[in-house]
């Protein structure tokens, strides 16, 4: 019996090719938004960050049926995809992805707002009494001082959407090489009573999780997460 | 003194809960002028208002004709459009950056045209080659002070603004940095503010003193004529005392003197290693100067100089008044009992001989 058959070795492909795009994403999203909740005095500080937070608590099937309708064609996302020429995205990987990146959200988001609040007010003061600009010193000064924090809120953001399985299934079905992850296809096996090849797959993902979480203590980041 | 565009302006008003900023600060534009007065007083707050690191404030700055702020017409000059150079109480050195990295961020931000403290210059003031690939963790407090001015200094600034850089230092530490201060006052044309609560400090570096109490002035001058002030809330307590620039006049190498003379006459002290000619500061606490009727014989006190009795006023203890003399153009206090003072009739005017017991040398 092979550990990994075809099938099986397609779902894990997909599932870090999305996981790897997603992670990429969110930095790129989350940096932005981490950082204004991390310096913002606005009133609306609290409701971005229950928003961020809403798929911490939201069963992923709600969040899934909403974005499941917000692609649709009517909805406003679907509406934006078609106008620009891009069709509707449920059940492809585009959509796959987009519905990640809200799902996993609070895993990058939290770590990097710890983190930029970590570094406080006097790094970024001594910048500027050396001739550094708000955007030198947010390159030069914030991101490296901030890297501990830019690792956990990889590593989290990459092992949460790994184990995304209830958004998969509102949004992306079920199709092999599009969107068939592993957490779906774990599901299937065990569906069809394949349970030596569930087995195998379970296993590897329970075997993973354990060694991203290892790595995490190991580090001995003192970023505080929520999770 | 200041006045027009040559010199140091600054008018700040600040409300914080529980706290008021409201100062007119005039500073000559060039030396040190000392922010002199107890925790909570507003020193570090007109530092950082002088910077732009405080958004709030309102006023004006202006350093020797440029106008970085002006509530009136709305002109607020961002912090890091400010040619200054700040060194925090605690240094402040990014922990990610080795120390050569740490003096190189604000350096290769000046244009090369407008950077007139050189690389050598500046390392070999504040003694810090043999630090270059460090990290700031691994430096002692007075190290990562030096690498914080050295790193200023660098930028080339127009003003130095130096908030406590002794203040988290031990006695030891402090003794190691002073003369790279004193250097930066002697070797370097750039104005400096320095904030302290230290009397020792600012009595060996100050030019100009500025005294603060919650919020506001209470009085700035001169250093000397300031600290022989009278009418003030005796800011000092029991180190009130003035202080004297003198030269060196002469040694004795029989018994170990070396003769400093300023306006008022001469003293004697323990000999020094500093060539004839050469500056020295000296300090005098009121507590030292004793006060006699006549040129005492057979004493053992053997700096005795005339003076005449300018203002007596109550001392910080019901027993004692201090006495402001003038010795011949040098001010000096004498802080002494009331009931001698009564016994010697001591009283403006009054012609007598000031017994010098100590001198704090300042250098």
């Amino acid at each position: 019996m092979m550990p990994l058959d075809d099938i099986g070795l397609a779902a894990v492909l997909l599932t870090l090719k999305l996981a790897g795009t997603t992670t990429v994403l969110l930095l790129l999203v989350g940096t932005p938004i981490a950082w204004w909740l991390a310096r913002t005095r606005s009133r609306l500080k609290g409701p971005v960050s229950a928003v961020v937070a809403l798929p911490l608590v939201l069963p992923p099937t709600v969040l899934g049926f909403y974005l499941l309708v917000a692609m649709g064609p009517n909805g406003l996302i679907g509406q934006l995809t078609q106008h620009l020429g891009l069709g509707t995205l449920p059940f492809t990987f585009a959509g796959l992805v987009v519905a990640s990146v809200f799902y996993s959200m609070p895993f990058v988001v939290q770590p990097l707002h710890n983190a930029f609040e970590a570094i406080g007010e006097a790094p970024l003061e001594a910048a500027a009494t050396l001739r550094a600009g708000p955007l030198g010193t947010f390159f030069t000064v914030v991101l490296p001082l901030a890297r501990p924090g830019f690792i956990t809120a990889s590593i989290l953001g990459f092992a949460h959407t790994v184990g995304e399985f209830g958004v998969v299934l509102m949004i992306g079905g079920n199709i092999p090489e599009q969107t068939r992850v592993l957490s779906v296809q774990i599901y299937d096996h065990v569906e069809a009573m394949e349970y030596a090849q569930a087995h195998w797959l379970a296993g590897g993902m329970l075997l993973f999780s354990f060694l991203v979480l290892l790595a995490l203590y190991n580090s001995r980041l003192k970023q505080g997460w929520r999770g | 003194m200041s006045s027009g565009s040559k010199g140091i302006e600054a008018r700040l008003r600040m409300k914080h809960p529980g706290f008021t900023l409201d100062v007119s600060l005039e500073l000559p534009g060039r030396g040190v002028s000392a922010l002199f007065g107890p925790s909570g007083s507003g020193k570090t707050s007109c530092l950082r208002c002088i910077a732009g690191l405080e958004r709030n404030a309102a006023g004006l700055v202006e350093i020797n004709g440029e106008r970085w702020q002006d509530s009136a017409s709305g002109r607020f000059v961002a912090p890091h459009h400010r040619p200054i150079g700040y060194v925090f109480q605690d240094a402040n050195l990014f922990a990610h950056l080795s120390v050569k990295q740490n003096l190189e961020f604000g350096m290769k931000r000046v244009a090369r045209a407008e950077r007139r403290v050189a690389w050598d210059q500046a390392i070999e003031l504040l003694g810090i080659g043999h630090l270059l690939d460090r990290n700031p963790q691994r430096l002692s407090g007075g190290e990562r002070q030096r690498a914080a001015i050295a790193r200023a200094l660098l930028t080339s600034p127009k003003l130095l603004l130096l908030d406590e850089p002794l203040a988290a230092l031990d006695i030891k530490r402090k003794q190691e940095i002073l003369p790279y201060l004193e250097r930066l006052h002697d070797e370097l044309e750039i104005p400096v503010i320095y904030v302290s609560h230290a009397p020792d400090e600012v009595a060996r570096l100050a030019d100009y003193l500025v005294l603060l109490d919650e919020g506001r002035v209470v009085a700035q001058g001169g250093l000397q004529e300031t600290l022989a002030r009278l009418d003030l809330p005796t800011a000092f307590g029991d180190d009130a005392g003035v202080v004297v620039d003198s030269v060196i006049a002469g040694h004795d190498p029989g018994y170990d003197l070396t003769r400093l003379v300023f306006p008022g006459g001469e003293v004697l002290v323990a000999r020094r290693d500093e060539a004839v000619g050469q500056p020295l500061r000296f300090r005098v606490h009121a507590r030292d100067v004793s006060l006699a009727l006549e040129k005492a014989e057979g004493t053992s006190i053997s700096n005795l100089l005339p003076a005449r009795v300018e203002q007596v006023v109550a001392a910080e203890t019901p027993a004692h008044v201090l006495v402001r003399l003038d010795a011949q153009g040098t001010a000096l206090l004498a802080r002494i009992t009331r009931r001698s003072a009564d016994q010697l009739q001591v009283r403006p005017g009054k012609e007598l001989w000031a017994q010098i017991k100590a001198v704090a040398l300042l250098g």
